[in-house]
């Protein structure tokens, strides 16, 4: 059972001369509980194929399977949680309530999203702050209120674009801790995008490096996500690490001549 | 005319705003009363005849001398007011949900809806006299109803059109339906223009309510007490009258204040 599918994936923006060739050719696979991350230059679509694998954008031509099931059924069924590189918190709901919205979008009665959203603030570290407001919060705060949300729905497939674009390097590095606790805890796969180097190979299995214009697949390179009993910051100082941020950036400028 | 007032706080254009001490009360107040004196003694000085601008000790005199009769009127001319101001904020809410909701009841209601506010609305106070008999309420609160469903559907709809693209987005991803999405996230963001229409409504609810006095039907509210004293030469006394006026049409803008403090508090700024 694969997480995500694409095959001979292609995505034009508008026609004729004026069309923007923004993927081009993509085949890849995510395999259950993979975290593969997607990075490459501004405009090579690296977004854009995220936003395909969550039903935002239509592709124009190719296949994508989510789960087994088309990125639109995969999108009714609530078999993937989506974070931005905003939050996106609703200003007028607090803590909890931003933390369930995904559940009580989808009827899920207010015990059982109370519970669950409880759940999830303690996975994030946030349980004190559930009757706080969002205005209230740190950007990183924030942003793990909106993971949390993400996830409300239990899903397989953790979609993630720029989440901590907007953060500090301190908070980047912690949420980054915190994001591979969470997704060892849930199993669920990640699709991630970014532009920074070293977060993309200290988060993955595998990172797609990717060139602009039309959208390939350059190079994957084995990133170094540590396994459950090592150290984060271990492998931020190992050698292994430093080859892979090298191996990255020389497909980076391979793709870019 | 309740701008005119000293002392009273300014109206912002913007929906949001921080808490304001009342530090600042005073000085305008001291203003205000410092104007009243100089009336006094303009007028005391100049002889001004009392047709043309009575002093304020004698207006004093007659709210005094009238009181009972003021709090009556007043209670008509704010009863009018409140049940128009009601229902004109259902029907300005309820006209912009229906126009964000579907885009041909949109294309066809927003311009009537607009045009209506370049019209004089009191000007229809003796059409609807005419129309429902001069012997009941009905054609005041008409005329206040449409004078604040105006404000009201230009501010809920604007606030409706005002979704940030990641919580549309978020709502797309979640699945959510039209309505969901109207119920979790456009409703819910619009309330602090629907407020602000309802704080710009309030005050302008008592004067539609006054003005359609003006025009006929029964006489028992502060607008028609204002003309009648006026008719016979009670200058003082139909000053008075619309001192009583300007402490209504105060008190509105007040109550909408509070109501949009009350409602919008806990919002970032």
């Amino acid at each position: 059972m694969t997480a995500v599918l694409l095959a001979g994936l292609q995505k034009r923006f508008g026609d004729g001369d004026h069309a923007v060739h923004a993927l081009d050719g993509i085949d890849l696979e995510l395999a259950t509980g993979e975290f593969v991350s997607l990075i490459g230059p501004s405009g090579c679509g690296k977004s854009t194929l995220l936003r395909v694998v969550a039903d935002l954008e239509q592709p124009t031509s190719g296949s994508v399977l989510v789960g087994g099931k088309t990125p639109h059924q995969a999108r009714l069924d609530q078999d993937y949680g989506i974070a931005f590189q905003q939050a996106g918190l609703l200003e007028w709901r607090n803590v909890v309530e931003n933390v369930e919205l995904p559940l009580h979008v989808h009827g899920v009665d207010k015990a059982e999203r109370r519970a669950r959203a409880a759940e999830l603030l303690e996975l994030v570290g946030l349980e004190e702050f559930a009757g706080s407001r969002p205005s209230e919060l740190s950007g990183g705060m924030q942003q793990r209120v909106a993971i949390a949300r993400a996830l409300a729905p239990s899903p397989r497939l953790l979609l993630m674009d720029e989440p901590f674009g907007a953060l500090d390097e301190m908070t980047r590095e912690r949420m980054q801790a915190e994001l591979l606790r969470i997704a060892r805890e849930t199993e669920a796969a990640v699709l991630f995008v970014t532009h920074s180097i070293p977060e993309a190979v200290v988060l993955s299995d595998r990172v797609v490096v990717m060139s602009p214009r039309p959208g390939r697949i350059t190079e994957i390179v084995k990133g170094e996500r540590p396994g459950a009993d090592a150290d984060v910051d271990d492998v931020r100082e190992s050698s292994a690490f430093f080859t892979a941020i090298t191996t990255v950036r020389e497909a980076l400028r391979k793709g870019h001549p | 005319m309740t701008r005119a007032v000293p002392g009273a706080p300014g109206v912002d254009a913007g929906p949001r705003r921080g808490p304001r001490g009342f530090g600042n009360v005073w000085p305008p107040v001291a203003f205000g009363a410092g104007l009243l004196v100089l009336w006094e003694l303009v007028v005391r000085l100049a002889r001004v005849p009392a047709f043309l601008l009575p002093t304020p000790s004698a207006i004093a005199e007659q709210v005094v001398a009238q009181f009972t009769v003021i709090l009556s009127t007043a209670a008509v001319t704010g009863g009018n007011a409140i049940v128009g101001l009601v229902a004109g904020f259902v029907a300005g809410v309820a006209l912009a949900l229906l126009a964000a909701g579907s885009r041909i009841f949109g294309e066809l209601a927003t311009p009537v809806v607009l045009a209506a506010s370049a019209v004089p609305i009191v000007a229809l106070a003796p059409v609807f006299t005419t129309m429902f008999g001069s012997a009941t309420e009905i054609p005041r609160r008409l005329v206040v109803t449409v004078v604040v469903t105006v404000p009201v559907f230009v501010a809920t709809a604007r606030g409706l059109r005002q979704v940030q693209p990641v919580h549309a987005e978020l709502m797309t991803a979640l699945a959510a339906t039209p309505w969901q999405h109207a119920r979790f996230v456009r409703l819910p963001g619009a309330v602090p223009y629907i407020m602000t229409g309802l704080r710009l409504a309030a005050p302008a609810s008592v004067i539609a309510s006054i003005v359609a006095e003006y025009f006929g039907g029964l006489q028992n509210g502060l607008g028609s007490r204002i003309t009648a004293a006026a008719a016979s030469t009670a200058y003082a006394r139909a000053w008075a009258f619309v001192a009583a006026s300007i402490a209504l049409g105060l008190l509105f803008h007040l109550a909408g204040l509070l109501v949009e403090r009350l409602v919008t508090r806990g919002r970032t700024a």
